[in-house]
């Protein structure tokens, strides 16, 4: 579904993706990990159009998609939800979503706006009760699923999440997962998946990529990833003391 | 057709060549962080793994040859430490520095799955019962085998060589429907039956799977009727897994090579440059997965062709023809890679120097012999025929220790045969 062919960026003149080549197959959750500064986000701001590619090729469905513009990939289904949670903190979560559902909005009208909308309450139904609260109040959760139905809005066929675990407790880190993969499973969503949170994320992935200073150095499904020693040692954080002595 | 994982056996020739291109960057990014032997190749050709963006590229890095593999002995050539490797095989032979190879668990794992590729390919389903009549140890095939087999979900009866008239019994008891050694061993169970008066319909066997020796066609022929079974060829490397490096399907329409874990190339051996599809050469593969020991254009030293079109099992990935020539003098038989100079050492351990000597390859009564032929010089002169008997005896018995089998030596005098040849295979193929 998604393709990167030999991707170069840069922030302007330190190289930050180097010849990375990736792909993502139609319903599959991919998971790109890697340390900070690895170029995780890099390479999803490159694709959604965020970040100029400077070379290589991006393609969606079999349509070049290298450097065009953000709002025309929104149009073709990919949807990308930022690192950090980037809503609407003054405005309700009723807004927010609105917001989120623009063009749903100019194509379909306001029915089909309020139906989209209903189906975010339903997967999350604590935004239901929040809805007519000031974004900015919620929980660093309630903020991340806003943001994660923000992007839903549009009923995006390929979904770009950034980080969304970063600074959540444990348990509402799995409950975003746990929606990430019943998103996967009941209506095929495409997720590629860039995380901190390795263990977390392996976990619900099909396959995934390790990066380390603007290359990948490991493709595997993600039951091998977990397994692989390289990889603990590195992003899971375990064997450490053996390491130390 | 049965495919043991459709998703990846039949997958376009586009999603092939980008997973290649994936892996292949990955690998090299890693055995440049990892290997100090091919850190320094690249650094020498001044050749950054990131700056790959073409599987043609590939074609402009250096060659790994068997003699890089010793240079490296023995761990020069893991790209993991040691504490993540949980299996060393070091089966081929060579006096000093025997072939080595490591696997992690998900190497292993990876190996199950491409030999229960194979075996479904061929036939093999949950009900069979396999019969691995290759010798443990001696190569890395059996443990393979045995792998995938369990993966598959067969049943595994892990025999190991020799003594066919136990190995009938086993099969016809325990109904074994698929035999996996090498040709010959099959030819041999195949004529202990006859001498037995045991019939093929009393036994059970469906599929055979061979190789580690070259067969050709007439072999597969007697052996189908003789044992009713249908024969296909398997093909392995000691140095990349050992057997799952590329296998026949029933079309028997040449092997078939996987290429998401594989790419293969082909070379022409004398000049090293690349050959198109379709051009006999020696094929050169470099590894997309392994993790534990992977290998950059190691060269097989097997002369074969690339054909890229679908084979009618809907198997996408390329087929190299069957392997009956060899770009080096080293010997394929009974199930070992045999390196002439192996024989030298061992020769000149008892010696003190090296003699002329040249090795007899023949198939006789369907098995290979081998036949070491020794001038006999100034230095190897013996006055005494009690002394020149001794010699000789001591020759055979050192050379059958080493490889594990009989080997026949001759002394004979010089100008018998051409110095220019190491060995003469009179295999008919």
């Amino acid at each position: 579904m998604l393709r990167l062919v030999n991707v170069n960026s840069y922030y302007s003149l330190v190289h930050v993706l180097r010849n990375l080549s990736l792909h993502v197959h139609q319903g599959e959750i991919v998971t790109l990990i890697g340390a900070n500064g690895a170029g995780k986000s890099t390479t999803l701001r490159s694709i959604s159009g965020l970040h100029p590619v400077k070379e290589g090729k991006i393609y969606f469905k079999d349509i070049d998609i290298t450097n065009k513009p953000t709002e025309q990939l929104v149009k073709l289904g990919i949807a990308h939800v930022p690192e950090g949670r980037q809503i609407f903190r003054p405005m309700t979560v009723m807004d927010n979503l609105e917001l989120g559902g623009f063009l749903i909005y100019k194509i379909h009208g306001k029915k089909q706006l309020k139906k989209s909308i209903d189906e975010m309450y339903e997967l999350f139904p604590i935004l239901r009760q929040r809805q007519n609260q000031y974004a900015g109040t919620l929980s660093g959760g309630e903020q991340q699923m806003l943001a994660i139905a923000m992007a839903l809005m549009t009923k995006p066929e390929f979904i770009l999440l950034d980080e969304p675990s970063m600074g959540l407790a444990p348990l509402i880190i799995r409950e975003i997962f746990r929606v990430i993969s019943e998103l996967k499973n009941e209506t095929g969503l495409t997720v590629l998946l860039v995380e901190q949170n390795a263990n977390a994320a392996l976990k619900i992935a099909d396959r995934g990529y390790v990066m380390e200073t603007g290359k990948i150095i490991l493709e595997q499904d993600a039951l091998s990833l977990l397994k692989n020693q390289e990889v603990k040692r590195a992003y899971l954080g375990r064997d450490k003391r053996e390491i130390w002595e | 057709m049965q495919c043991w994982d459709n998703k990846n056996e039949c997958m376009d020739r586009a999603e092939i060549e980008q997973l290649q291109l994936e892996r292949l960057q990955a690998t090299l990014n890693r055995v440049y962080k990892n290997v100090r032997h091919y850190r320094h190749l690249f650094r020498q050709i001044d050749f950054l793994p990131e700056d790959l963006n073409s599987l043609d590229k590939l074609s402009d890095l250096p060659l790994t040859t068997r003699q890089d593999l010793m240079d490296n002995y023995p761990y020069g050539m893991f790209a993991v430490p040691l504490r993540e490797v949980v299996r060393i095989l070091a089966p081929a032979l060579t006096l000093d520095k025997p072939m080595v190879t490591g696997f992690t668990t998900n190497d292993l794992d990876r190996w199950a799955e491409l030999m229960a590729r194979n075996l479904t390919a061929v036939g093999v389903g949950k009900d069979d019962v396999v019969q691995i009549s290759l010798n443990f140890g001696m190569v890395t095939g059996p443990f393979g085998v045995q792998l995938g087999a369990e993966r598959s979900g067969a049943s595994v009866i892990p025999v190991s060589g020799g003594n066919p008239s136990h190995q009938l019994k086993i099969m016809r008891d325990f109904r074994t429907t698929t035999l996996v050694s090498i040709p010959t061993f099959a030819m041999q169970l195949a004529r202990t039956m006859e001498s037995v008066g045991m019939e093929s319909k009393m036994l059970s066997l469906r599929f055979g799977v061979f190789g580690s020796e070259p067969w050709p066609e007439d072999m597969r022929k007697s052996l189908e009727e003789s044992l009713h079974i249908t024969a296909t060829d398997a093909y392995g490397l000691t140095e990349i897994f050992g057997p799952g490096v590329a296998w026949e399907c029933p079309e028997k329409n040449g092997l078939h090579i996987p290429e998401d874990h594989f790419f293969p190339e082909i070379i022409d051996p004398v000049t090293l440059t690349p050959q198109p599809v379709g051009a006999e050469g020696e094929l050169v593969i470099t590894t997309l997965t392994k993790e534990a020991f992977p290998l950059i254009r190691f060269r097989t030293g097997d002369i074969t062709k690339i054909d890229k079109s679908v084979c009618a099992c809907k198997r996408t990935h390329s087929r190299i023809a069957r392997i009956f020539k060899r770009s080096d003098d080293t010997i394929v038989m009974r199930g070992m890679s045999i390196i002439p100079g192996q024989i030298g050492l061992v020769l000149e351990r008892i010696n003190q120097a090296v003699p002329n000597y040249q090795l007899v390859v023949e198939r006789k009564n369907h098995q290979d012999q081998l036949l070491v032929m020794v001038e006999i010089s100034d230095r190897f002169f013996f006055d005494e025929m009690k002394k020149q008997r001794r010699f000789v005896e001591k020759l055979h018995r050192e050379l059958s220790e080493f490889l594990g089998w009989e080997v026949s030596v001759k002394l004979v005098e010089p100008g018998t045969f051409d110095h220019s040849l190491n060995v003469v295979d009179k295999r008919q193929y």
